[in-house]
């Protein structure tokens, strides 16, 4: 499996630490209540499609990433830069 | 008062030569991570050409020889064999962080072949390139000095094992290069 | 029998070698099949479940029967396939499940049991009584069926793993992948081009055919030679493409010096090829027919005996029959007659044929039965004109041919049946990028080959942005493929499908009868293709069969899927490099070389290799040295390398904001050159690490974490920067490598600090938590007044060039002191002492509240882990909470892991009031201490819970205290007189 890192390219997917669905990058107010937070933290959707998640090019240029894979066919269809797009 | 003396990473390790290529430890000198401040790129690499006459370079790009500026990193550059000039950037002394050693001769690319992951073809990774990746299980980067010259480096804590990890690699090619068809 | 003058080996040097014992002659070049083949011998293993005589079923990898074992001891490699192991002088061959010989077999008498070992037989015989599964059944199933054996000693062979990178992969170096190989190479593509075999040329070397008007063989070695001369081709020979991969990875075994004696270079090498494109130019398999007692020895599919014939010169029988349903067997006969070898018949099942050379012919023919304990005597044949016995000791047979469709079920895909050749072939888009030529997809004419690698070549390079450059197609062979269906032959006697698991289609039948009717199920119950060779040559007559057998038709029944590897890869190539300092990474303090001059014992906390503790002379065991240790400390001064733990250099306008966001205590505050402890928590609320950060000035901190966490702290700090806070103009790297960093721990540490410091500090100008440059022999060192042992302590740093220098002088100084250096197991006495935590304590399940430091938790700002941590579940004073213990009779024991009781409860779970996370024996209060969680703990100081260790045996009755043993007002740290 291969990850197309913005900085430094495809690279092998043991280059890459994996966190989760990109809703990570949505932080909820420190006063939001409970049920945003819970959603935020722990609630996640099992996908079978398209799914953006996130990865840390930890062996590479330390970037994290939000990648858009399709968890059915495989097919990585874009990645781009967390920095600068999150909220 | 204490008088210290300065031991490099790989003292009593290298040089030694397998086969044909042969590593070496690398003394880049003084060494200083530059990682510039929100805005200040340009800043930081005009004042750096005009003091050293290299600016900051581009991802997975080294350039200059003594001094140069190698990138190591997301927004970060290591500047490299002179002392780096004030920047509004954080620049960090690594001139000890590191162990560089420099692999040449026939097969060099091959030997590296065994331990990282990337790319190394000539047409793909050339002079000038570097690479943040993996060395066998270690993080460290890699830059193409020439057709069959490389230098990688590793945390310095590491040097023993990249030593261990190049040597290895390297016999077992000079072991195939006496194998019959 | 070696047949004079022919193969292309012909000119070969004879090479000895041994099967069981016995020595035999082959010759260069060939395979162990081969020249077990010209010294006549057939037999040459046991089957796997039946203990059945087989010998050798085909000339490649997908070889079911054919398995021996080379090399003794550490040596010892089973399951290697006699048809792809090539021959080498001195080369020692076993064969395999046979007792006490191969030609007295004593478990053959399974055989005789057969009728009692029918598919499922595990399952219905081996139910009662339970007692027995595995004390009885299970070894003596394990000893009956079974393959090679490994030696049980360590392998001290080398196995090499390494990378490649193409644009274009051609996988297979038949007439289909050459041509591809060369067109993409011409049009500038990089190209790998792997085969299994040692030569490349695929079947054009087993065959007599003519390409370009030459031997095929020939015109194969011209394109080769072609190739090897082109810079931008690698040719990867005894190479497997074993798996296909996401985004254009693919498995590759590479066999090294499997086809020599010698021992230097590694004997395998795992490849992962990265490519762009791919061409699968696999060929295809030919598959056995179901005749009653098919697997005697000297019974091969038809395109084996021709491999043999055409490549190594070997026929294997004097009088040869062939059983077929298709045209393409008859080239066999035809290659057999032209070299002299008697061909006693062609039984073809069709009606419609003719012979194409001097040989008689057998029309609407079926073999019926055949006889030959250890090796095929004569067949019985039925035909349009009667039913006659035929002597012959080479049966080749042949049911058509399958396209070698494995990899591309490698991502899910499911082949598609085709009619005209009775077999599946490859679904186009199985694999992203590939494309698959020649008779990969069921084109079986030499010329419809040719053709088909240039076509893909031209379109995949096209995909390139590349342009081909004109080539002819070759001229060749071109002759159609007919074939009529025939899977089973009905006679008295068992038609085996599965030659590597024993299966045959009776047991077919009594899954379908039985309800596993779904071609996994029926898989699964009986075995079929669940072997290493994974059914290569059986899996379609199988489901044909099943088919039969369900009413249904081929398509419909379906087919079930390959899976990597597509031949077996040995666990030893896929971990290679990592036996002993291969393993993982080392990573060495600067002390490390002077730590293990002084005998030091080093234990590895994560990459890092620490001293576990330093003896002396005199001292028998670790207690000893680490109750000196500790006293050294408490009483004179200590020096411990502290390296590992992670520092990160913090810079920028935001850098206080930024520590204020990721701690969740306030840093924003800390003055200039003076530290504070910062404890770190995770989003959920739990701790995630601990450690002390430095202000060196008003936008520049150095953040140290724990030597465990020191590699999530970075992640985390990057996560939060990128994600979070992109706001925020702050900058920060790892420090780690760069500073050699010592505790220098105790009541005389300033003293030592003074002999080694170029101008002298004092209690004044270093108060507890001071921090700076110092200047040290002219190099500028900074020095930290901080504490983990309770002790008046400071820890100073210098360049790592200069650590190994320094550490020698700071422990001559301890020593001229009356101290000393100090490992990892007095630092951990004297931590817990003192009530420090660890990640024995942090581990991942506590809050900031459970080790009480709720309030640390500043509510003045948010930070990461604030909104978590202030939910009621993580508050509730029924949590575990950290405290102290202390055994009530101080001479008892306390061990880490114990959970803890009330007095008098049963030791059971539901009773569990909590657990020992740390425990010591301290010299300094001269008994066992303990850290660890307990119920409502903070409220309980003063009551006693009984302490059991189940794993261990130990209880004991512990009173609950702080869990600040020694100096709880830490009026030792914070010394502040200038004596």
């Amino acid at each position: 499996m291969r990850l197309p890192c913005p900085l430094c390219g495809d690279r092998d997917r043991r280059e890459f630490y994996y966190q989760g669905h990109a809703v990570a990058l949505d932080r909820p107010a420190r006063d939001a209540g409970d049920g945003a937070w819970d959603d935020y933290l722990h609630n996640r959707d099992n996908i079978a499609g398209e799914v953006r998640d996130l990865w840390h090019h930890e062996a590479g240029c330390g970037a994290w990433i939000e990648v858009t894979r399709n968890t059915v066919t495989h097919v990585v269809s874009g990645a781009r830069l967390v920095r600068g797009t999150a909220k | 008062m204490a008088r210290l003396i300065a031991n490099t990473p790989c003292a009593g390790l290298l040089p030694k030569t397998i086969g044909s290529v042969s590593l070496s430890e690398v003394d880049a000198g003084v060494v200083t991570l530059v990682a510039p401040f929100n805005g200040q790129q340009k800043a930081v690499s005009d004042a750096l050409k005009s003091a050293i006459g290299v600016g900051f370079v581009a991802p997975n790009r080294c350039v200059g020889t003594s001094p140069r500026v190698m990138w190591c990193g997301m927004g970060q550059a290591l500047v490299m064999g002179v002392d780096c000039p004030d920047l509004p950037a954080q620049c960090v002394d690594h001139s000890d962080a590191w162990a560089i050693v420099r692999i040449d001769g026939a097969g060099a690319d091959a030997v590296l072949a065994r331990l990282t992951p990337i790319d190394l073809r000539a047409s793909v990774f050339k002079k000038g390139h570097t690479a943040r990746t993996l060395i066998g299980h270690m993080t460290g980067g890699i830059t193409r000095l020439g057709a069959q010259s490389f230098e990688v480096m590793v945390m310095r804590s590491m040097a023993a094992t990249l030593v261990h990890e190049l040597v290895q690699a390297a016999e077992n090619m000079d072991a195939r290069a006496g194998l019959s068809a | 029998m070696r047949i004079a003058g022919k193969g292309l080996n012909a000119g070969g040097a004879p090479v000895s070698f041994s099967f069981d014992g016995t020595i035999y002659e082959g010759r260069e070049g060939d395979t162990l099949a081969a020249a077990l083949l010209a010294n006549d011998v057939r037999l040459v293993g046991r089957s796997f479940k039946y203990h059945r005589p087989r010998g050798i079923l085909t000339a490649g990898s997908e070889e079911p029967n054919a398995l021996v074992t080379l090399g003794t001891h550490a040596a010892q490699d089973p399951n290697i396939r006699a048809t792809t192991q090539e021959l080498y002088d001195g080369l020692a061959a076993r064969s395999q499940n046979a007792w006490p010989s191969l030609k007295r077999d004593a478990m053959a008498v399974n055989d005789l049991m057969s009728p009692f070992l029918s598919a499922g037989f595990y399952y219905k015989t081996f139910m009662w009584p339970k007692s027995f599964w595995e004390k009885v059944y299970e070894p003596i199933i394990r000893r009956a069926a079974g393959l090679g054996a490994i030696s049980g000693v360590t392998n001290e062979d080398t196995y090499e793993k390494a990378f490649a990178h193409c644009d274009v992969l051609v996988i297979g170096a038949g007439p289909a992948g050459l041509m591809a190989a060369l067109v993409a190479a011409q049009a500038g593509a990089d190209v790998i081009l792997a085969d299994e075999d040692s030569r490349m040329g695929g079947r054009l070397l087993a065959e007599t055919y003519s390409v370009d008007g030459r031997e095929g063989a020939d015109w194969a070695a011209d394109i080769v030679a072609r190739l090897m001369a082109m810079d931008n081709v690698r040719l990867m020979t005894r190479t497997t493409i074993t798996g296909a991969y996401d985004q254009g990875t693919f498995g590759a075994l590479e066999r090294v010096t499997h086809h020599t004696a010698a021992t230097q270079a590694p004997r395998e090498c795992f490849w992962r090829i990265v490519a762009k494109r791919s061409i699968l130019c696999a060929g295809a398999l030919e598959r056995p027919i179901a005749f009653p007692n098919n697997d005697r020895p000297g019974i091969m599919t038809a395109g084996a005996v021709r491999a043999y014939l055409n490549r190594w010169g070997v026929a294997p029988g004097k009088s040869v029959t062939i059983f077929a349903n298709n045209d393409d067997a008859h080239r066999t006969a035809v290659d057999l007659v032209e070299a002299g070898v008697k061909v006693a018949g062609v039984i073809d099942s069709r009606a419609d044929v003719q012979a194409l050379g001097d040989y008689p012919i057998f029309t609407n023919g079926k073999v019926v039965g055949t006889k030959g304990r250890l090796g095929l005597e004569s067949i019985t044949v039925q035909h349009s004109g009667g039913t006659r016995d035929i002597r012959t000791d080479c049966l080749a047979m042949s049911g058509g041919w399958n396209p070698t469709v494995h990899l591309t079920c490698h991502m899910n895909g499911r082949p598609t049946w085709n009619d005209d050749i009775l077999s599946f072939v490859p679904t186009d888009g199985a694999i992203p990028d590939m494309t698959v030529a020649g008779a990969a997809r069921g084109v079986f004419s030499t010329h419809g080959c040719l053709e088909d690698g240039i076509a893909a070549a031209r379109a995949v390079v096209d995909t390139l942005g590349l342009d081909a450059v004109a080539v002819d197609t070759p001229s060749a062979d071109d002759s159609a493929y007919r074939i009529e269906p025939l899977w089973q032959v009905e006679g008295k006697g068992r038609k085996w499908l599965d030659f590597q698991n024993d299966v045959h289609v009776k047991d077919i039948k009594l899954a379908a009868q039985e309800n596993f009717r779904s071609v996994e199920h029926m898989k699964r119950y009986t075995t079929q293709g669940m072997a290493t060779d994974q059914g290569k040559n059986s899996n379609v007559a199988a489901l044909a069969v099943l088919a039969d057998a369900t009413g249904r038709g081929i398509p419909e029944t379906g087919t079930t899927t390959f899976r990597p590897p597509y031949a077996p890869v040995s666990i030893a190539a896929m971990g290679a490099g990592a036996q002993g300092h291969g393993f993982a990474p080392e990573r060495h303090m600067t002390s490390h070389q002077a730590t293990l001059d002084r005998g030091a014992p080093m234990i590895e906390a994560g990459l890092w290799y620490r001293p576990s503790y330093f003896p002396k002379q005199g001292e028998t065991t670790w207690l000893e040295s680490c109750n000196r240790e500790v006293g050294m400390v408490r009483n004179t001064v200590g020096i411990c390398d502290v390296s590992t733990l992670g520092k990160i250099d913090i810079q920028g306008p935001d850098a206080a904001a930024f520590l204020d966001f990721v701690y969740c205590n306030t840093f924003s505050t800390l003055k200039e050159y003076r530290v504070r402890y910062g404890l770190m928590l995770r989003e959920d609320g739990h701790v995630m690490d601990d450690g002390t950060t430095a202000r060196l000035g008003a936008n520049h901190y150095v953040m140290t974490t724990t030597t465990a966490a020191a590699g999530q702290v970075m992640k985390h700090l990057d996560w939060v920067s990128q994600a979070l806070r992109p706001d925020l103009d702050v900058r920060f790297a790892s420090v780690t490598e760069q500073w050699a960093q010592f505790a220098v721990a105790g009541p005389k540490s300033r003293d030592l600090l003074n002999t080694v410091l170029d101008a002298d500090i004092d209690g004044e100008s270093w108060p507890f938590m001071a921090c700076g440059d110092v200047s040290i022999g002219g190099i500028v060192g900074r020095l930290f007044r901080i504490s983990f042992s309770g002790e008046h302590a400071y820890e100073v740093s210098v360049p790592a060039r200069f650590g190994a220098s320094l550490f020698r002088q700071l422990c001559a100084q301890a020593e001229a002191m009356g101290g000393g250096v100090y490992g990892m197991e007095a630092l951990n006495v004297l931590r817990i002492e003192k009530g420090f935590i660890t990640h024995s304590e942090i581990h991942g399940r506590v809050s900031a509240f459970d080790i009480g430091f709720g309030r640390m938790v500043s509510q003045k700002k948010d930070c990461i882990g604030n909104a978590a941590s202030q939910r009621p579940g993580l508050l509730e004073a029924e949590r575990e909470q950290l405290v102290g213990f202390k055994p009530v009779d101080k001479a008892e024991k306390l061990t880490a892991g114990a959970h803890l009781f009330v007095e008098g409860a049963d030791a059971v779970r539901l009773n569990d009031q909590g657990y020992v996370t740390s425990v010591c024996h301290s010299p300094t209060l001269g008994h066992d201490l303990a850290l660890g969680f307990l119920r409502d703990g903070a409220n309980r100081h003063g009551e006693t819970v009984m302490m059991v260790d189940h794993l261990r045996g130990v209880k004991t009755l512990c009173e609950v205290c702080h869990p600040v043993f020694f100096d709880p007002d830490n009026t030792r740290a914070k010394e502040t007189s200038n004596g």
